[in-house]
């Protein structure tokens, strides 16, 4: 049986699709999974795909953290579930206080969209373990609110325990404090990132194929026994599926 | 029935580039002696009516309303004040 990763899609959500590819060009099978249902449809890992979920009203991510698919989506990470949180997917994760910190308004106020050169500091990840620390990857940056903030402590923390996944080289694109551009939990297997790995996949539509190690990466874990598939219970006479039909083209 | 009026403000600390950007452009309007503008959202809420005069149990609901999705503890901070 593959390897099968949920996406999930949110009203707003705009990198579904992307994250789908990544997934599928990586070898495994993309699950799609609707924000209003309740079932993880016994995928081995969940990708939280970028855009503007919930139209980015009240705070990025605030609203999505409440639907249905993250509650049960934060009790398996909690039990492990490997969660990687891309752009609006990282916001939801600080949200659902999955990660520490928050992600503010871009300190120029502009929208940034650029590709974006990051370096790995972290790659013991359930998402980062085929990056070597210190391999610098080029993949596209574009938010409005990617300027990650939390208080000293927290930020003394991530760094004591190594939780800082990747830090911005070459400018930082929205004014993150000591320059982070993704960080993860304690345990790993919750990684949130700002840039975009989904969108650096291939070469024709990307600037490299370096985010592909993410995806890769997860992958590897799995493999290794890093999880057990979610512990979604019986499908529920709820036929595979459902949830892509619900999905808008 | 109670109204309920969330403010929520960022943390002193949290930069406001919003609120930068407005103080930044005060000048171009003349107006001058502008040492700080700090942007938040006010959040109007009502409860429907119910016997609660004075708006305690709707000032303790707004409350927890703020706590978990009004405002984000890390970045914000918050008051609440009832009209009746």
């Amino acid at each position: 049986m593959s390897t099968r990763v949920g996406v999930v899609t949110f009203p707003g959500s705009l990198d579904d699709g992307d994250a789908a590819r990544a997934v599928r060009l990586a070898g495994a099978e993309p699950v799609r999974l609707w924000h209003d249902d309740a079932t993880l449809h016994q995928v081995d890992a969940v990708v939280l795909p970028g855009g503007f979920s919930y139209g980015d009203y009240l705070r990025c991510g605030a609203i999505a953290r409440f639907a249905p698919m993250m509650e049960i989506i934060i009790l398996a990470a909690r039990d492990g579930l490997p969660v990687l949180g891309i752009c609006n997917g990282f916001q939801i994760l600080c949200e659902a206080h999955l990660l520490p910190g928050a992600l503010t308004r871009n300190q120029h106020l502009h929208f940034r969209n650029r590709d974006q050169l990051i370096r790995v500091e972290s790659a013991t990840t359930a998402w980062t373990n085929s990056y070597e620390v210190g391999q610098e990857l080029l993949i596209p940056v574009k938010n409005g609110e990617g300027c990650y903030v939390a208080d000293r402590s927290t930020l003394d923390t991530l760094e004591a325990e190594g939780r800082i996944v990747a830090r911005y080289l070459s400018g930082n694109p929205n004014g993150s404090q000591r320059d982070i551009a993704a960080i993860r939990n304690e345990a790993g297997n919750v990684v949130g990132i700002m840039p975009h790995p989904e969108h650096a996949v291939d070469a024709l539509t990307g600037p490299s194929t370096d985010g592909i190690g993410f995806f890769a990466s997860l992958l590897a874990h799995l493999r290794s026994g890093g999880a057990t598939r979610s512990k979604a219970g019986p499908r529920s006479g709820d036929p595979a599926g459902v949830a892509d039909e619900k999905v808008p083209a | 029935m109670a109204r309920v009026v969330v403010d929520v403000m960022l943390k002193p600390e949290i930069l406001d580039p919003q609120g930068q950007a407005v103080a930044n452009a005060l000048p171009r309007l003349g107006v001058s002696g502008v040492t700080s503008v700090r942007i938040g959202k006010r959040v109007e809420i009502e409860f429907a009516p119910d016997s609660d005069p004075d708006g305690e149990q709707a000032a303790r609901r707004a409350r927890e309303i703020a706590d978990r999705l009004l405002a984000n503890p890390v970045i914000e901070d918050y008051t609440v004040r009832v009209e009746q």
